[in-house]
């Protein structure tokens, strides 16, 4: 299986939205290579002809009846928010990114 | 022991029931041995001593008014910081979540409420639960009671620590590939996982969903058992939740019968990497099982050998997808909100200063597995290996009722010693990931020292929904091994 590179951690940081320095961009890179290089002995086994295993218990979906229950109540969820104005959550602005 | 933090909570609660002590002097008691000892073990992330003590009176009022109790009613418990308690902080260990009080009690918080359990805090866990040392917690590392420079084994290291330095006679906490077995195992206490889906994951903070499982500490296998009976049972919050009757536990561990039982022992979880004296202890525990006429069968489950390489893929794939939700917008910690930095950025930066080292490797880790082109290498063959493991289980219950194998490969390690070093971290996890891949129900007991004269566990797993099989073997060890000591092994502790 392949190496990381510092650039390939960028771009996983990237996608998973945090910000990494360049003193964490070599460690994990070199960090990652090791787990993997560890975990590789699972591409040895388990051939096309098993199934996969998402969960241990099989689960099919569950439905509850669509009658209105009792939720959180708007100001004690508000109440932790970062920041809140008339009743909704403030965020920073969301238009006009690249 | 007739004073009241070395009491079992089977003792409290009969004590308590019958007035000979109040529900608020134990809880005082406990408070107080926090106050002593908790500097210097960090079990605690926040001591509800308010909250504790109107918990305690409430159970003191029902005495007094001749209501019937549950048999914990008025024991105190520490509460793993992953589990949400209504207006009490709950950080899992991590920044992001710093000063967060969440609105809503998780099920197993209003279960232990409703069973008048008394919650003296919360405990220091590794951050969002990845981590066998308690050291990835930001804020600052838990020391195991026997020896302060080792390691309370994690990620639950907090509610073992807790119970072992007789802080709380109960602890919960969630086990994800070991987090409760093998902090009980190098604690020197008992810890069980339930078989997946038996106690609800409403209200705990999610790391691997497909694996995260909470479950009971205590310092005998009988406490544990109770403290199981009281959180599992069906709830329609949790999709996952088993709808069939939770099993005797309480009644398998009070009858420590094995006689004609068919245990089997596990050839891939011993030899090389585990410590003789580790390797001794059990050797010694399985004799002692067979002296009580059960039958040793010794069994292969050749896939065990991949469960460290699938579970440290499915593991993190799912932690980046549930990680996601900490997205500095609706509750937890947002940082660099200046105006000028969009959503995005802000998201990043808050995101930057919130996770810890372990907990963005696993991220990054866990987003590379899930990319496109890798996906099938990685996640797809880790979901394989899980079917095999299973296989390996169900083929096993073919001829025994349950397997065992030492809860951790080593004695506790020092404090710092493997902390650069992830692939050896992850080997503290080596025996219990098996059954957390499969889902079946687990237990750590104690079984002596070590070469470095720490503790040793033996874990029992057992089918899924045969919970009460690995409280009745591990009742039967704790028994045959009482008599020889006089006592638990944690009487062999050096006091704090």
């Amino acid at each position: 299986m392949s190496a990381i590179s510092r650039d390939d951690v960028a771009h996983l940081a990237s996608l998973a939205r945090i910000e990494l320095t360049e003193q964490e961009l070599n460690d994990y890179a070199g960090q990652l290579d090791v787990i993997l290089t560890a975990v590789a002995s699972i591409s040895e086994v388990a051939a096309d002809d098993i199934p996969p295993t998402t969960h241990a218990v099989p689960v099919v979906n569950v439905f509850r009846e669509d009658v209105v229950t009792p939720s959180l109540d708007r100001d004690s969820v508000l109440d932790h928010a970062p920041a809140a104005e008339d009743g909704r959550f403030r965020v920073p602005r969301i238009l006009d990114e690249e | 022991m007739s004073d009241l933090i070395h009491a079992s909570a089977v003792e409290l609660a009969a004590q308590i029931a019958n007035k000979t002590v109040s529900a608020v002097e134990v809880a005082q008691a406990h408070l107080d041995r926090i106050a002593e000892v908790d500097g210097r073990v960090n079990a605690f992330l926040y001591v509800d001593g308010d909250g504790a003590l109107e918990q305690a009176r409430a159970v003191d009022h029902a005495v007094a008014s001749g209501q019937a109790l549950s048999p914990l009613a008025g024991v105190p418990l520490a509460l793993k910081d992953v589990l949400t308690q209504t207006g009490v902080p709950t950080t899992a260990g991590s920044k992001i979540l710093e000063g967060w009080r969440p609105p809503y009690d998780a099920t197993v918080v209003e279960r232990l409420r409703d069973a008048g359990v008394v919650i003296l805090g919360k405990t220091n866990m590794d951050e969002f639960a990845m981590g066998s040392s308690t050291e990835n917690s930001a804020y600052g590392p838990t020391h195991n009671p026997w020896d302060l420079e080792r390691i309370p084994g994690g990620s639950s290291g907090g509610s073992a620590a807790a119970v072992s330095a007789y802080e709380a006679p109960l602890a919960i906490g969630t086990d994800t590939g070991g987090s409760i077995r093998q902090p009980a195992a190098v604690t020197g206490i008992v810890g069980a996982k339930p078989t997946y889906g038996a106690v609800s994951r409403y209200g705990l903070v999610a790391f691997s969903s497909s694996l995260d499982q909470a479950g009971p500490f205590a310092r005998t296998v009988v406490d544990t058992a109770l403290l199981h009976s009281v959180i599992a049972g069906h709830d329609p919050r949790d999709s996952t939740s088993i709808k069939e009757p939770v099993p005797d536990v309480v009644g398998a561990a009070k009858s420590a019968d094995v006689s004609k039982m068919r245990i089997g022992v596990v050839r891939e979880l011993s030899g090389e990497g585990y410590q003789p004296g580790v390797q001794a202890r059990f050797d010694e525990a399985v004799e002692l099982l067979r002296a009580q006429g059960a039958e040793i069968i010794e069994i292969s489950c050749p896939s065990f050998t991949y469960a460290l390489g699938a579970y440290y893929l499915i593991a993190p794939s799912e932690c980046s997808s549930n990680l996601a939700r900490f997205d500095a917008m609706r509750f937890g910690l947002r940082t660099d909100d200046n105006g000028e930095l969009s959503a995005e950025d802000v998201m990043r930066h808050t995101r930057a200063a919130g996770f810890g080292p372990e907990v963005k490797r696993r991220i990054i880790l866990g987003t590379y597995a899930l990319s496109s082109g890798y996906y099938d290498a990685y996640y797809g063959q880790a979901q394989k290996v899980r079917t095999l493991i299973t296989r390996d289980f169900e083929a096993a219950w073919a001829s025994v009722d349950v397997l065992i194998s030492p809860t951790t490969p080593t004695e506790p390690f020092r404090i710092g010693e493997r902390v650069n070093d992830p692939v050896a971290m992850y080997k503290a996890d080596l025996c219990t990931l098996p059954s957390s891949l499969y889902g079946g129900p687990a237990i750590s007991v104690p079984i002596g020292l070590g070469d470095e004269n720490l503790p040793v566990g033996l874990q029992v797993m057992a089918p899924v929904m045969a919970d009460d099989q690995v409280y009745r073997v591990a009742s039967a060890v704790e028994k045959a091994l009482a008599q020889q000591w006089g006592g638990l092994l944690l009487d062999q502790a050096v006091a704090l």
